[in-house]
């Protein structure tokens, strides 16, 4: 039988590495949610969400370039006097993503359109992406395989505003480069992250020559670095990691001819990833005091398993796994836990997972931090039991300024107090949870009861009180939302 | 001439006055009539600092076309002096770029001085460490407990208007540099309905019980809300973000709203973002001129908002280093090291390109691929925030700039 205790941290604990109780589960999940988690560990890697259009990244480059293709012929045929720019689509949606932006602006009103308010392929598919993501962390039981892949998709994030390929591709890359190794070996992860389409789009790498390489002479171009700093910095070795201007130089030659394949298909299918040979900077290149003399693709694959296996890397993953789990602070005595297992086990993520869960520390920790918005919004809806359409994700979450897959920069989001407990920040999630208030009051059961049955032992008094003196039904769920005990964990 | 807040002293509560009286001579200095600051012709200053997240570009926004070796190494990106998209003549040696008409003809009227080829002392080149340095005013990454602004208004004098005012942070993220134990209030471009008052009271109850955290925040919110409303600020929802010419000028345009009230904050942090310019950066028109006509429209922008206070105001505009001053491969630049900063406004002693011109030879750049920094950003800052606000140096090197003693306060960058 559980103590009381037992089913206070299993309520911590189901917000801290979860995604908090839903409405219509059992009790018991609170007393069990140490073993769920540590059975969810075991299984394997989590569900791939259902019902998207494209199976992968190349599928989707052969209808992008389609697209492209289609929306510059209506722009020739309108305008058929003006000098063509190199085809260089803006982006189908600007930075905040409002759906009725879509068309773009130079659409021939007689062209028709397959259905009047439908946005922009690119945009759909990212809508179509972020909806089915989103259903599947509603339906998760305690949540922890959602938050491990929401916390590698932001560690290796990409953005999708830069550009139709990532806007279109961001589903599909946490699908093919995250999910399939989020239970497995980091050096896995990191090798499908790096070479990803959208990864290789997002920093520009698909663009970098080798100077030496044979496009670099005949061209006179030369290397961009913007991929290979931040694999040092953000991805493995963290800025603090002991490399130097020369490593980042490195690093970038020796990912010369990481590519994707263009509408001509010369190497492949068209938006897969591709080795492009005649980018690539020959010779042995040094890199934090090796060599690599590899071949080709070899040579970058060579480098990034050096990376994964470095003790800095352990470290900064260590550390940020605890940070993002735990506490602003991370504990030192479990960072180094976290860190010697990730060291010890050669980058084995489970048996990183399983120590943390498995840590008392890892529990008891008092609940200080504020659930980012991604979170809030989706164990709101757990709560309440709303079924959003994608209106109710991109418009809270782009208001709270967390809308999926599009971080301002390649650092991800933060996910600490000083950035999401803001004046703004709370002001903002008031007028969410108000929001929600509204939509879920008609279907929830009685406020005091929900507030009952989803804080369960971490209800206190002052917030029960609270619930049970709203002037109405909405309010008194807001009020739940906004309440200490539900945004803190 | 007209300092209406001269009354901060009635206006303090029973308890406050007690806590500074308590507190002796060491306040005594905050009781003197506020006539003795503000004698006539004294200013009421504005600061608005604009941060520019992912390192502008200094060698287009404001190129050295002077110098010899400028254009062989921006070729696909160089400013010609003629031609149709003809950068905008400084001083001739300088030019702006032409998206920029605003900064050109502030620039003219004597309102807005450049600063080129500056740096923190941040000599690494990752823009998340730049951003911390640029911000939190340490000397190095990793402290960002507070930002140098919060603690700039920690170190006035308590009873004094300014401090009082708290400083206003622009986002439902507000920037690093206004983050700390002074007040922040906090403002963004409204994107939802706003909820109702008896929801926010209830919360503002529950978590005065409850959560101090919480608390805080959320008065600080209701604060800035009530004047947003004074001030008949609209909601209107919706347009585009922070990298985008729309974003930038709503974003101006409400925080000059705020800042240009009487009783509103005198101090505030925005940032701008997008201007990492790896790849295509363009020229004379593309991405980076799309970003820069942006920000002139937000320049244009704070100069019409705060016009009744102009003349007390400057806007600094600063990034967290610069870029690459050769092109990369991808007709973009990467990371880099110098870059500029802009003074906007009434109170700057502007027309002025501020350079201690390094140069542009190969030997010249700094480690053979920057432009070589030759004035530390934090001794502009220290300049303007001593002549607006009165700071001292040792205030300065010790609580606002920690372990600066040696970066002077630049002279005479107000008037």
């Amino acid at each position: 039988m559980a103590t009381p205790g037992d089913m206070r941290a299993g309520s911590v604990g189901l917000q801290r590495f979860g995604l908090g109780f839903a409405l219509g589960q059992s009790d018991a999940i609170r007393a069990e949610a140490r073993d769920r988690m540590l059975a969810e560990i075991a299984a394997g890697p989590p569900a791939q969400p259902a019902g998207v259009a494209y199976s992968g990244a190349a599928e989707i480059g052969r209808a992008l370039y389609a697209f492209e293709d289609k929306v510059k012929l209506e722009r020739e045929t309108k305008r058929p006097a003006a000098a063509q720019p190199s085809m260089q689509l803006a982006n189908a949606m600007p930075a905040d993503g409002k759906a009725t932006a879509s068309a773009p602006q130079n659409q021939m009103a007689e062209t028709p359109k397959p259905a009047p308010n439908e946005p922009e392929l690119p945009f759909r598919t990212y809508r179509d992406e972020v909806k089915a993501r989103v259903d599947l962390a509603l339906t998760a039981d305690t949540g922890l395989s959602e938050r491990l892949t929401m916390f590698w998709s932001n560690h290796f994030c990409i953005g999708a505003t830069k550009s139709n390929i990532c806007r279109i591709m961001a589903g599909a890359y946490e699908r093919e480069a995250i999910r399939p190794h989020v239970f497995g070996r980091f050096e896995d992860m990191l090798i499908a992250a790096e070479s990803h389409p959208a990864m290789l789009d997002f920093l520009d790498n698909r663009l970098s020559i080798g100077p030496n390489s044979s496009a670099g002479r005949r061209r006179g171009r030369g290397l961009n670095e913007n991929l290979a700093r931040e694999i040092l910095e953000l991805h493995t070795l963290g800025v603090s990691g002991g490399y130097t201007q020369a490593d980042v130089t490195n690093l970038a030659r020796i990912i010369t001819g990481w590519t994707v394949v263009g509408r001509e298909a010369v190497l492949g299918f068209p938006g897969s990833f591709a080795f492009n040979a005649g980018l690539h900077e020959p010779g042995v290149t040094p890199l934090l005091g090796r060599r690599y003399d590899q071949p080709g693709r070899a040579q970058g694959v060579a480098a990034l398993i050096d990376l994964a296996r470095h003790p800095s890397t352990a470290r900064f993953i260590a550390t940020k796994l605890v940070r993002y789990f735990v506490a602003d602070d991370p504990p030192a005595k479990l960072v180094d836990l976290l860190s010697a297992t990730f060291r010890d086990s050669g980058g084995d993520l489970p048996a990183v997972y399983r120590a943390l869960i498995a840590s008392d520390e890892a529990w008891k920790a008092p609940a200080t931090k504020l659930r980012s918005p991604q979170e809030f919004m989706l164990a709101a809806y757990r709560a309440t039991g709303i079924q959003p359409n994608f209106g109710q994700i991109l418009g809270p979450l782009g208001a709270m300024g967390q809308p999926f897959w599009q971080p301002s920069g390649p650092n991800g989001y933060a996910d600490t107090n000083a950035v999401w407990a803001s004046a703004e920040g709370i002001k903002t999630r008031i007028d969410v949870a108000a929001g929600w208030g509204r939509q879920a009051a008609n279907a929830a059961p009685d406020p005091r009861r929900l507030t009952d049955d989803i804080l369960g032992p971490l209800l206190s008094p002052e917030t029960r009180q609270a619930v049970a003196r709203a002037e109405s039904k909405p309010q008194a769920i807001a009020l739940m939302l906004m309440s200490p005990e539900f945004q803190r964990r | 001439m007209d300092h209406r807040d001269d009354d901060d002293c009635e206006r303090m509560t029973p308890s406050r006055r007690a806590v500074l009286g308590a507190a002796g001579a060491l306040f005594a200095w905050s009781f003197v009539p506020k006539t003795a600051y503000a004698a006539p012709g004294a200013r009421d200053p504005r600061f608005l600092i604009v941060v520019l997240r992912g390192a502008l570009d200094g060698l287009s926004a404001v190129p050295p076309i002077g110098d010899p070796a400028y254009e062989g190494l921006r070729e696909g990106i160089g400013l010609a002096k003629d031609g149709p998209d003809a950068a905008l003549p400084l001083d001739g040696f300088f030019y702006l770029h032409p998206a920029m008409p605003n900064l050109a003809r502030l620039y003219r009227g004597g309102q807005a001085a450049i600063v080129h080829a500056a740096a923190t002392g941040y000599r690494e080149r990752s823009h998340f460490d730049g951003q911390d340095v640029l911000e939190s005013g340490q000397a190095g990454p990793g402290q960002t407990a507070s930002g140098w602004l919060n603690r700039l208004l920690a170190s006035l004098p308590a009873g004094e208007g300014i401090a009082r005012k708290g400083v206003l942070g622009v986002g439902v993220v507000p920037p690093l540099v206004v983050r700390g134990e002074a007040p922040v209030l906090g403002w963004a471009p409204p994107r939802m309905a706003r909820a109702g008052v008896d929801l926010t009271m209830r919360l503002s109850d529950l978590y005065g019980q409850r959560d101090p955290g919480l608390s805080v925040a959320l008065q600080q919110a209701i604060e800035t809300e009530a004047l947003a409303q004074r001030r008949g600020m609209n909601g209107k929802m919706g347009g585009g973000g922070p990298d985008s010419a729309d974003g930038m000028r709503r974003i101006a345009e409400g925080a000059a709203s705020l800042v240009g009230a009487d009783d509103g904050p005198r101090i505030a942090a925005l940032a701008f973002e997008g201007w990492d310019t790896h790849a295509n950066e363009g020229g004379a028109k593309g991405r980076l001129a799309n970003l820069l006509g942006g920000l002139d429209g937000a320049l244009a922008t704070f100069e019409q908002g705060l016009s009744s206070v102009w003349k007390d105001t400057v806007v600094m505009v600063v990034t967290e280093f610069g870029r690459t001053a050769a092109v990369n491969g991808t007709t973009g630049t990467d990371h880099g090291t110098g870059t500029v900063a802009f003074l906007v406004g009434g109170a700057v002693r502007g027309g002025r390109v501020i350079a201690d011109w390094p140069g542009l030879r190969a030997e010249q750049l700094y480690e053979n691929r920057d432009l070589r920094p030759t004035t530390d950003i934090r001794s502009v800052a220290k300049g303007v925030v001593a002549d607006l606000f009165g700071l001292s140096g040792p205030v300065l090197a010790e609580k606002v700039f920690p372990g600066t003693g040696e970066l002077k306060p630049m002279q005479g960058v107000v008037g």
